[in-house]
Order: C-alpha cells, then structure tokens, then sequence
C-alpha cells in the first residue's frame, strides 16, 4: 500500500514539474509561433505505440524501492548461506556428539555458553551451536521442499482444473471434501500412522497444502483465458506456451512466490508443534522444532534457558524474513502496482 | 436460500462420511501394540486371541460397517492404554465441557481486543499506533504460535505469580491460556479490518459524509466500520479453527484437563482407539465449524444471492 503510494507520489511530482516546464515554453513564444499550424512529425506518432515496459525490470525496482524488504533478504540470504557452508568451517564441532571433558571424561552437560562451546550444550553434552545450524539446515530442507511441491502439484492440478472444462466438476467436488479438513489434523493423523523422518514429516505437511494453490490458479485461468487481449493474441496466431509466459503469469507469480514463501514460516511452525506432541524426527537428525522442544524441558530452570532462547531467535529471524521478503514480493511482482 | 442450504448441510456429511471412513481404514494399519496395555508380556496366542475378540480380523468392509453402527448408538470403542477398558465417550464426556468452555472464551477475548485493534489502526493509519500495530501482526504471523506459547507461559508465570500448571479454581490461571489461544485471531481480525476499513474510506460516501461535515469519529464509527464488519463474517469460522487447533497445544501445555492435552497424551500412548475417535472428533467440529460460518454469511450479508441468474458473488 505504502509503496503504490510512494509511486503514485512521484507521479504526481513529475506530472507537476512537466507540466510547469510547457507553461514556460508556452509564455516564451511569439504570437505567431502560437497561432500557426503544428507541422505533421511522424516520430510524434510513434511515441505513443512503443513501450520500454518489462516485467521483471518493473518487479525488480519496485521491489528495491521497499528497503526494510531488502534488509530482510540481505538478512535471509545470509542464514541460509551460512547455513550450507556452516560444516565445513574450521572448529566446527559434530551436532550429534555427546562432548566429554578431555580430561576427567565426565559430559560436559548443560555448559553455559563459552570459548569453547559458543552457545553452550545441552543436557546430554552436544554442542548448541552446531546443532541450530544442523536443525536450521533440515527445517529449510523440509521447508523448501513442502513450498516446491505445493508450487508444482498446485500448478499443475490448477492448470488442469482450469483448462480441462470436463475435469471441473469432478475437481470441484474433491475440493469441496478435502479443503473441509482441518490441516493440522491431517497433519497429526498422518505422523501418527508413519515412522518419523524428515521425509513423512514433508509428505504429511505437503499431502494438503497444493488444494489452496490449485483452487487460486483455476480461478485466476477462468478468469483471464478468454478476456479480450487473450482472444486476440489468439487469433493472431500467438503460440499457447507465449500466452501463458506473457500473458497469464505476471497475474499468477505473485501469490504463487507469496504461499511459496509463507510454506517456509508455517512447515517451521508445523515442524515445531508436530515434534511437541512427540511425533517428530528422531534426535539424531536435529530440526530446529526439536531443539526448541529440548528448551522448553528445561525452560523453567533460569540457568538453562539459553536452550531455548538461542534456537527461537534463529528460528523468528528465518521466519520473519521469509515472512516479509515474500510480502513485499508479492506486492512488487502484482502488475497491479506497476507504473 | 433452502436449496442452497440444503446443498451445503449435504456436502458436509458426505465430507463427514468420507472422512470418518478413510481415518478408520488407516488407523487399522497402526502397529497392533495399541490395543493392548502390557503387550510386551503376551503371547502370541493371547494376542491372537485378543485381536479376534476386538473383530480386528475380520474383513475390513465388516469392521467398518461395525463401527459405523455403533457410532450410531454412542460407542467409540474403549480405551487401551489410557485408561484400560473405560469406554471412550465416557473419558470424552468428562473433557469437552472445559475445552468448551475456555474456546468460548478466547474468542470472545480475541473478538474484544481485535476490533478495536483493527479500528484503532485504521482510525490513525500511518501514525505511530498503526506502525505498532503492524509489527505486532507481523510477529505474531511470522513466528509460529507454538513458539511464543512457550515464551507467554514462561514470563507470564513468573509475572503473574501463578504456578506453571492450570488450576481451574484459580481465576489467574485461566488468563494466560486464554490470551495464548487469542493472540493469533487479534492479529488476524486486525490485519483484516484495518485492510477492510482503509479500502471503505477511500469510497465515494464517505467524501459525501465529510463534504456534509460529519466529524472524523462519526464517519469513522458510523459509517466505514459498519460497512466494513459485515466481510469480516467470513474469517470467523477459520478463525474459530484456528481457536479449535491452538487448544491442543496450550491446553497440553498448561495440562489443562481438556480435550486437546488429551490428543497430545493419548498420543504418546499410542492408544489407537483413543487417537482415532479424538482425531474424527475435531474433524466434525471442524467441518461443523466451517458449515455454520457459511450459513452465518448467507444470514447476515444481504447482498448475497443464490439466484443463478445474478452469478457469484
């Protein structure tokens, strides 16, 4: 909102000042110059018919202009490189060994952060610091993975239920039982009857999330199929593969890019909850959902709540940032806010 | 209208029907130790025998049918873990009251604090109040509830003085539970009706309202909020979910004795017939759930219409 009406601003900025440049041209000129005929300037006729207009160019600006948005990617962009390359630093420990002193062999349980271990051990001696990294590379595993597959499988289905005028019916009525389902309880029910893994944990968190998708993009197609520029591109002879590129997915990129980026934040949440109710990965896969669950054992103990506090700032700031970048994005990419 | 009506109460049985037969048909691929209390000292024959007295063999057409029949005459079956042989409606009966009760209230809190909310923000858009209205919405849709539950309870505990566990004599100790499961529905009421109130203002009528010099408050109160509350109807029953799916976590949290810390618990029981019949439970309210938002929109909002003729909405 803010952004169109920065814009908009602009606009009027520039109208304004063009406006007063022509006032000037107009006062400096002689009667005669006024009263005669314009001559006929072919360049003239053309200015109108050409348009330097691109996609993605317009999207890219306006999404530069939203600076807190910038910050945020900058901010993302870094987690999750750090992330990847986290391992194959010098001093990196192991996320899944138990630390012992070297030398009275006793674990070192429940360390306060320090030199050696940044951020401290939890209670059976594994090193904090390398165990958010480890749990924030599988929660962006599972994450990425449930926004990929909702993009694809709801592509795909919408396409398809948009399209296909036979498919509408049957696709309907499906929609109709399964978006009646809570999605937690699917959720729930799905992690209960399967071995955890991060592999079921994607399965049970993506087998419902493409409905929304699906549904979003065969009404947008009903939409726009058969407005009067589509006809007409159509009648030029204008190839399918060309209409949908140009034609059909600036309309659907920005709330296909904003549930992409929001599957992020909420497959993290789910993660969470899931491995709260004691259905989640097994310890030796650490997800960041887990580590939060190991805190909040032992959150009431003044002393240890670093467990729980270290693992929730790491975990809002990738949640936020996805949060906002996709916002933002989608508000850049709606050629609503173009121009 | 009737038509309509009809139509949508049919679908949502179909949807129950549908639902309830598929969760049963999975359930019964669940390991078998769920069925019984100390299966790691049966014998094989014992749990043969046991098996065939539950009619776990029988084909699965017939244990469907069975189970549909008795639900029909109020029997889910029995506890196995849990609370061995106590039948399953009777532990649920002892439940639902008080997770009834604390939904009810958490949405008429998330009600009372979200309007004026969503109000206050659109009344000073762009001014301070707005922006921090804003980050609170925000953060608490960015960062998942399951996260700041932990924190509530564990600062709010410590300023309220209260023990970390629910106590229902207690009135302090509703108080943390109760906002836990609003907070999510005050941003979400706010987000919409601020969105929903600077959209009214820009319309023509309230240009006429203030040519005729109405005051900001009344235009505000009287005429932009009033348009804007009737699309809100349509966020209530998600709303309501979202209230329903919240308490399985805060009241498990709280060990609240309710409907919810029970799934959570039964669970880690892994008492399939107490999983099963709690599961399909909260997949009727929520199909109920979404039924009765949607005869509260065709109610309320006027400009809805049915005909075929006038197309959608």
């Amino acid at each position: 909102m803010s952004v169109a009406n920065r814009f908009a601003r602009k606009l009027e900025e520039n109208a304004e000042q063009e406006l007063k440049t022509r006032a000037d041209a107009l006062a400096n000129m002689s009667e005669e110059e006024l009263f005669s005929f314009a001559e006929y300037d072919e360049s003239e006729g053309e200015k109108t018919g050409y348009s330097n207009y691109s996609y993605w160019r317009s999207t890219l600006n306006m999404f530069l202009k939203n600076k807190g948005a910038v910050f945020m990617l900058i901010i993302m962009l870094t987690v999750i490189v750090f992330a990847v390359i986290q391992p194959y630093l010098p001093g990196q420990m192991d996320p899944n060994a138990c630390n012992m002193d070297p030398l009275t062999f006793i674990q070192a349980r429940n360390v306060q952060p320090n030199s050696t271990y940044w951020l401290g051990t939890n209670s059976i001696g594994q090193d904090l610091w390398a165990r958010i990294w480890a749990g924030t590379r599988t929660s962006l595993v599972i994450g990425f993975s449930v926004a990929l597959i909702e993009a694809v499988v709801g592509i795909v289905v919408g396409v398809l239920w948009g399209y296909v005028r036979k498919l509408d019916f049957l696709f309907t009525e499906i929609y109709n039982v399964l978006d009646n389902i809570p999605q937690t309880i699917i959720l729930i029910l799905v992690a209960y009857i399967m071995t955890p893994s991060v592999g079921t944990l994607i399965f049970a968190m993506s087998l419902t999330r493409w409905i929304g998708m699906a549904r979003f993009i065969r009404n947008q197609i009903l939409i726009i199929r058969d407005r009067d520029y589509n006809l007409a591109s159509r009648c030029l002879g204008t190839p399918t593969w060309r209409l949908i590129v140009k034609n059909l997915l600036p309309y659907l990129i920005s709330v296909i890019m904003l549930r992409m980026a929001l599957a992020i934040p909420s497959a993290i949440g789910s993660e969470v909850f899931i491995t709260y109710i004691g259905l989640g990965l097994p310890s030796s896969t650490p997800g960041l959902g887990q580590l939060i669950e190991e805190g909040r054992k032992v959150m009431m103990n003044a002393a240890q709540r670093y467990q729980l506090i270290y693992p929730t700032i790491l975990l809002s700031i990738v949640t936020i940032s996805f949060y906002i970048v996709g916002n933002a994005f989608s508000d850049a990419a709606d050629p609503k806010n173009h121009r | 209208m009737i038509k309509y009506l009809a139509k949508r109460i049919g679908r949502s049985l179909v949807t129950l029907v549908i639902i309830i037969s598929v969760v049963f048909i999975l359930m019964r691929f669940m390991p078998i130790e769920g069925y019984f209390k100390n299966y790691d000292k049966m014998t094989e024959a014992q749990i043969q025998a046991g098996l065939e007295a539950q009619g776990l063999l029988d084909p699965m057409p017939v244990q469907l049918g069975r189970f549909f029949y008795n639900m029909f005459h109020g029997d889910l079956g029995v506890s196995h873990t849990y609370r061995v042989n106590v039948p399953v409606t009777d532990i649920l009966s002892e439940k639902i009251p008080i997770s009834v009760q604390l939904g009810c209230l958490s949405i008429i809190v998330s009600l009372i604090l979200g309007i004026p909310l969503g109000t206050m923000m659109a009344r000073y858009k762009g001014k301070f109040f707005d922006k921090f209205g804003t980050l609170f919405i925000v953060f608490i849709q960015a960062v998942p509830a399951a996260v700041y539950y932990l924190f509530l309870q564990m600062y709010g505990t410590q300023i309220l003085g209260i023990p970390l566990l629910f106590d229902a004599s207690n009135w302090k100790s509703w108080i943390l539970p109760v906002l836990s499961m609003s907070l999510g529905n005050i941003a979400y009421y706010g987000m919409w009706l601020r969105r929903y109130m600077v959209d009214e203002s820009n319309k023509d009528y309230v240009r006429l309202a203030k040519a005729k010099g109405a005051s900001d408050n009344t235009i505000m109160f009287r005429h932009i909020f009033r348009n804007a509350f009737v699309p809100m109807v349509q966020y209530l029953p998600s709303s309501f979910l979202n209230t329903v799916i919240g308490s399985i976590y805060v009241e498990s949290l709280y060990s609240i004795p309710g409907m919810g810390g029970l799934l959570v618990q039964v669970i880690k029981d892994n008492d399939n017939n107490m999983v099963q019949a709690i599961v399909l439970l909260y997949a009727t309210v929520g199909v109920i759930g979404l039924l009765l938002g949607d005869i509260m929109m065709t109610v309320l909002d006027p400009r809805i219409s049915f005909g075929a003729k006038e197309g959608g909405r």
